[in-house]
């Protein structure tokens, strides 16, 4: 499935506001915007400590709920995406970040162990592609 | 407060990611798709991202309390280990089969399709299993 053409004003002023979000959450709550460490603090039971999490989550599905996501083209079936589902929840818990957390907030904090993550699962996940399509068109 | 940041500071990651195509998982794909018909927008959006989030970051640096006076909570570790790279290189297999990493994965529940609830439930699954690997930090 090929992808749509994104203008460049919408790949950058996108990134602009992802960064700007993790800026803030870091400069006012000292909270670093890592969603697979949010999704996962946010199952654990004591909730006085973990509503912020719950906030952040209610804001980051606010604006696809008020205009509508746009548009969704799924190239992986239902069970393959229960498949990657669980290797991203795993994955993302033993490296303990993941493209926001280690991708935005880690690299922008000058972490090496972030830099290493990062460059590891861009690499494989380009490899994964490339397997499919090898896979799938021999 | 706390909370209301956490909203807003999701609000802005949500519209950003929405802006930028990344909760389209064909768009992620063929960012990913680099032996093929590559489209390199969500390079700009990662640099757009991580340029904006490094003065926050920066600012932050050897401070103990962020502006309201919460503790400020940036992983001190830097040791490259072992989970590091297995975690996101199970992170990049599940990233490249789907083109879904969390945050769009979490914004693409309000399609309320089988494939978004199919890869969310999947991932907390994971996330579940991986923090108990983990022994369940914080």
């Amino acid at each position: 499935m090929a992808g749509q053409l994104i203008p460049v004003w919408r790949s950058l002023s996108g990134g602009a506001l992802i960064g700007a979000a993790a800026g803030l959450l870091m400069v006012v709550s000292g909270r670093v915007a890592g969603i697979s460490g949010i999704v996962a603090g946010s199952l654990k039971a004591n909730f006085g400590k973990q509503s912020w999490r719950l906030m952040f989550l209610l804001g980051l599905v606010l604006p696809a709920l008020l205009v509508g996501v746009g548009p969704v083209d799924w190239s992986a079936s239902p069970p393959t995406l229960a498949a990657a589902g669980v290797l991203v929840g795993f994955g993302t818990r033993l490296a303990n970040g993941c493209t926001s957390g280690h991708g935005v907030c880690g690299l922008a904090s000058l972490s090496r162990r972030s830099l290493a993550a990062t460059a590891t699962f861009v690499t494989v996940a380009i490899v994964t592609v490339a397997a499919t399509h090898l896979l799938s068109h021999p | 407060m706390t909370a209301l940041v956490a909203l807003i500071a999701g609000v802005v990651f949500g519209a950003g990611l929405m802006l930028s195509g990344m909760t389209n998982p064909a768009n992620v794909l063929a960012f990913l798709d680099v032996a093929g018909h590559w489209q390199p927008a969500l390079a700009f959006t990662l640099a757009a991202a991580v340029a904006v989030a490094v003065p926050a970051y920066a600012m932050m640096r050897g401070r103990a309390r962020s502006l309201l006076g919460e503790v400020v909570d940036v992983p001190e570790r830097s040791r490259l280990d072992t989970p590091l790279f297995l975690g996101s290189g199970l992170f990049g297999i599940g990233w490249g089969l789907s083109g879904v990493c969390p945050g769009p994965g979490v914004i693409l529940l309000t399609t309320g399709t089988a494939s978004a609830m199919a890869f969310v439930g999947a991932l907390t699954l994971g996330a579940i299993a991986g923090s108990i690997v983990c022994g369940l930090r914080d």
